[in-house]
């Protein structure tokens, strides 16, 4: 529709009528690029699925999830240590910073007064540490959660570096939730003599918390899919066992992979593409469950 | 601007004596109030101030660098139905969300003077705006219930504040008193969403009367409405009258006209600096402003001839 | 019909209207989110703790300079020399490739979908693509690895022996596609800010979709479009795990993208994974790389959130 417009400012001499060419190259060309730069992106991620699942195939059985890993023997090597490491760590990371996170989102959106300088540097900080690399959170687990403070290599070491890492996306999804609640429920509510916190905590939650739970669906499955930081923090490749506390040594899915991947042998790949797709389908069936929530109890005013 | 139009069409028997208030020049209208055209209901008080809720004075609001009010005196009386009339951005609004506080919530909004309650001024240091709103409830334009049920709706305010009493009875009690007890009781776990917008905004009412303030205040409160919806909260008004002290916002005169016992008369002024804000220009017994108002902009605005 | 039953309970306002009893309640809950809230900060003096200490220790035996313009790099060898330009070129080279496949390719998928996408189709390719933000960088490194290079291989047209196992153009690539989503969805985040009567007043002077998007809308949005750029650069600076698999360990300094490399990153994880003791020099050298890439990404970070702040003031 708006390509009439353009012929007619590209062709300047023509007098008669509107109608101008079927087809002008240069418009439709660069509409095409343009898609092309999308579908590049899901070809891309087409290509990879299927290559992973092709990979994968050989080894896709129920040793996978029943075998501990193996360093000489692939065919009996599974990855059960890793899958119950991966549940550990994220378990144990929800419960740290879900609180903390969605705690933050309610003081910066309710409390805090935009023009204190205090809160200004909050802000700035939670934007700066959104896009902090995640093998410097890494270093801040290894040099001062792991060894300083003396926690050592274990489940809780790696949950409380994954709770920082994903803090600020928790925070940043949690203020999303709670800002969409219209401020008329708020304004109600205080008229009625509530106390803020009353408002808080019966009008204003409730209402928010469909979105701030998608969020923190989609905040732990970015944890899940770390491995640089957990590699800082002795998630070593051959772990026999499943963790039996936060005390414990560990391994997770992604360094599994990561393991695998790094031997020479044909069959390891195979298993680490096996491992892959346990880690897609994890992370699919959190984002099904995020989106679900998300159309269960959209906006209802 | 031109009187607004929304006006019922099967308006309530006491209000069908009103219509168009076109100032008589007659002095027949002089001869006392059975004659006027603003008879009150059966059942009212006279329209007095001599027991004060409300002493406003010298009052300033600012938001930011931006005075939007200048200068407001007056008072507002017990039982009385008070109406605040004006175009649109001279400050009506801003006024009526000084009288519990309301206007803390937007940041940057400043108050300058006083507004005294019961010999107590609001805003003093040591007053507490969640007592203050407890003891006068507001009603906002659009209806705004909470997106519970209907009981839940109505019993969210005895809850937070902890009253004493049987909850049933309290919630029956305050939708009774906003007219709305018997077309919800049937269905009070039902979503309050669920009902039509003049239900919500009566059900808005019997939230805020559900904590028992002593002064309930109403801004715009049918702006959003049909007229059948609009006639239905005026009957309930003239009802409440009788309990609590009403303060009323609307955009419609002959809203104000029909229901209120006072009527200030808001305009925006623009002051020899070039700075638009807003200024009660006449305040005085409905009948007085409708009929015989003594400020020439008073009268060009109901009249229509306005702007 | 009107029954009010309610009575007004402060009839006479003999009640004050000051506090009954203070709300200490209230002011705990206040106090307890915003120490939720100072949790951010801490973090930050965290790291900042954490690299500190290491990094001053490695300082005391190696040069500064020695550091940032030497050319060897053979930190965990008998005789460690610490030039970081290897890793540093090795980073720069392969940021370098992801953005020239990431820019292109994001601003142009935000344009179509922000110019041209019917809202429909919109809806459901904006989600398909942000499905690739959200895949774990371990299987883009394994795809890198296992898929594309042994493909640029089979294919190399310029002769020459082609690329090796590990390589920096493959991880390169491959790292362009994960950040094309970023910065595809904050661009476009950029141009829907735009307001619609700018448009549309270029629209009435006869012009065609694409001068509207090129001429208008990109500049437009400019500012917010750049940020993007800087977060999509900075997150390339960060990423590890391609990295690591696909680009190998070995510090290069040809700047030849079909050679092996190692980068700031992985050569923080690769050392980092064996076991180093903490008294060990190598587990400072660990800091002080890290200190670096911290303070490269932080520059890149306080540039994107002012571009970002910039353009919000503009249009919002």
């Amino acid at each position: 529709m708006s390509t009439e417009r353009e012929a007619i400012a590209e062709a300047p001499a023509s007098t008669s009528g509107l109608a101008g060419p079927r087809f002008r190259p240069g418009e439709s060309a660069f509409r095409w690029m343009l898609f092309a730069c999308l579908a590049i992106g899901i070809v891309f991620l087409g290509v990879l699925l299927t290559y992973v699942l092709v990979e994968a195939w050989p080894r896709l059985d129920s040793r996978l999830w029943t075998n501990f890993p193996s360093i000489r023997r692939p065919e009996r090597a599974g990855a059960q240590s890793a899958i119950s490491g991966t549940i550990w760590v994220i378990a144990f990371t929800g419960l740290f910073c879900l609180p903390v996170g969605i705690m933050a989102a309610i003081y910066l959106e309710e409390y805090a007064d935009p023009d204190r300088w205090y809160n200004r540097l909050i802000e700035l900080n939670i934007q700066n540490l959104a896009a902090v690399p995640s093998i410097i959170y890494g270093i801040l687990g290894l040099g001062l959660l792991a060894r300083q403070l003396g926690l050592g290599t274990t489940v809780l070491t790696a949950s409380l570096t994954l709770s920082l890492l994903v803090l600020p996306v928790v925070i940043i999804a949690s203020r999303e939730a709670i800002r969409a609640v219209p401020q008329s429920i708020r304004q109600a509510s205080l008229a009625l003599g509530a106390t803020q916190w009353q408002t808080i905590r019966r009008q204003v939650l409730p209402a928010a918390v469909p979105g701030i739970a998608t969020g923190s669906i989609l905040a732990l499955s970015r944890a899940i899919g770390e491995a640089a930081p957990v590699i800082l923090l002795g998630a070593v490749t051959y772990v026999a066992f499943n963790p039996e506390g936060l005390d414990s040594a560990y391994t997770v899915l992604p360094v599994q992979i990561y393991g695998w991947i790094s031997q020479s042998r044909e069959e390891f790949h195979h298993l680490a593409a096996a491992a892959i797709v346990i880690l897609l389908v994890l992370l699919l069936l959190m984002n099904a469950a995020a989106i679900w929530l998300r159309n269960r109890y959209s906006k209802r005013w | 601007m031109t009187p607004d139009r929304d006006r019922s069409p099967e308006p309530a028997p006491e209000a069908a004596a009103i219509d168009l208030p076109e100032p008589p020049a007659g002095a027949e209208e002089q001869e006392g109030r059975s004659m006027s055209l603003f008879s009150r209901r059966p059942g009212r008080p006279e329209a007095s101030l001599d027991d004060p809720v409300f002493h406003l004075s010298d009052l300033d609001v600012w938001y930011g660098d931006h005075q939007a009010v200048r200068d407001v005196t007056m008072t507002i009386g017990r039982r009385q139905i008070t109406a605040m009339i004006g175009p649109s951005g001279c400050g009506k609004s801003t006024v009526i969300r000084c009288l519990n506080r309301m206007n803390d919530l937007i940041p940057g909004a400043r108050v300058v003077g006083k507004v005294s309650y019961h010999g107590e001024n609001l805003y003093d240091p040591e007053v507490d705006p969640i007592e203050v709103r407890r003891r006068i409830g507001m009603v906002f334009q659009k209806p705004n219930p909470f997106p519970k049920s209907v009981y839940d709706n109505v019993a969210y305010g005895p809850r937070v504040n902890g009253m004493k009493g049987k909850l049933d009875d309290i919630v029956e009690e305050a939708l009774t008193g906003a007219a709305l007890w018997d077309e919800v009781k049937d269905n009070l776990k039902g979503s309050a969403l669920a009902l039509s917008g003049g239900q919500q905004q009566r059900l808005c009412i019997a939230r805020a009367i559900a904590v028992r303030p002593e002064v309930v205040l109403m801004d715009e409160p049918c702006s959003a409405l049909d007229p059948i919806a609009t006639a239905k909260i005026e009957d309930l008004m003239a009802g409440l009258a009788s309990e609590f002290t009403i303060v009323i916002v609307t955009h419609n005169m002959q809203q104000a006209a029909r229901i209120s016992d006072y009527t200030a008369f808001f305009t925006s002024d623009i002051d020899p600096a070039g700075v638009r804000h807003g200024r009660l220009v006449e305040y005085d017994a409905t009948e007085k402003i409708f009929e015989n108002p003594v400020d020439q902009r008073t009268e060009d605005y109901i009249t229509g001839r306005f702007g | 019909m009107t029954a009010p039953a309610a009575k007004p309970a402060a009839g006479t306002g003999s009640r004050s209207l000051r506090q009954a009893h203070p709300r200490y309640a209230e002011q705990l809950v206040k106090a307890l989110l915003m120490i939720a809230a100072l949790v951010s900060v801490a973090t930050t003096i965290g790291i900042v703790i954490a690299l500190i200490p290491p990094t001053v220790d490695f300082f005391q035996r190696v040069g500064v300079w020695e550091f940032l313009s030497g050319t060897v790099w053979t930190a965990l060898f008998a005789e460690p020399e610490y030039g970081v330009l290897p890793l540093l070129a090795a980073t720069l080279l392969i940021t370098g490739i992801a953005v020239a496949v990431a820019i292109p390719v994001g601003l142009g998928a935000a344009i179509y979908l922000s110019e041209y996408a019917h809202p429909r189709t919109r809806k459901l390719l904006k989600p398909t693509l942000e499905v690739l933000a959200g895949i774990p960088t371990v299987v883009y490194g394994f795809f890198a690895l296992a898929f594309v290079t042994p493909r640029l291989q089979d294919w190399w047209p310029f002769g020459g022996d082609g690329p090796e196992i590990k390589n920096a153009l493959s991880a390169g690539l491959v790292m362009g596609v994960m950040i094309v989503p970023t910065i595809a969805s904050l661009a476009e985040d950029a141009m829907a800010a735009v307001p619609r009567s700018l448009r549309d007043g270029a629209y009435a002077l006869g012009s065609g979709r694409r001068t509207v998007a090129v001429r208008v809308v990109v500049p437009a949005a400019l500012s917010g479009i750049v940020a993007a750029f800087v977060l999509g650069i900075s997150r390339a600076i960060g990423e590890t795990m391609i990295v690591l698999i696909a680009a190998g360990a070995r510090p290069d300094l040809s700047w030849n993208p079909l050679h092996e490399m190692q980068t700031m990153t992985a050569f923080i994880a690769g050392a980092a994974s064996g076991d180093v003791s903490t008294a060990s020099f190598e587990y400072k050298t660990i800091f002080a790389v890290g200190a670096y890439l911290f303070v490269l990404t932080f520059v890149m970070n306080v540039i994107s959130i002012r571009l970002v702040r910039k353009y919000r003031e503009v249009y919002e």
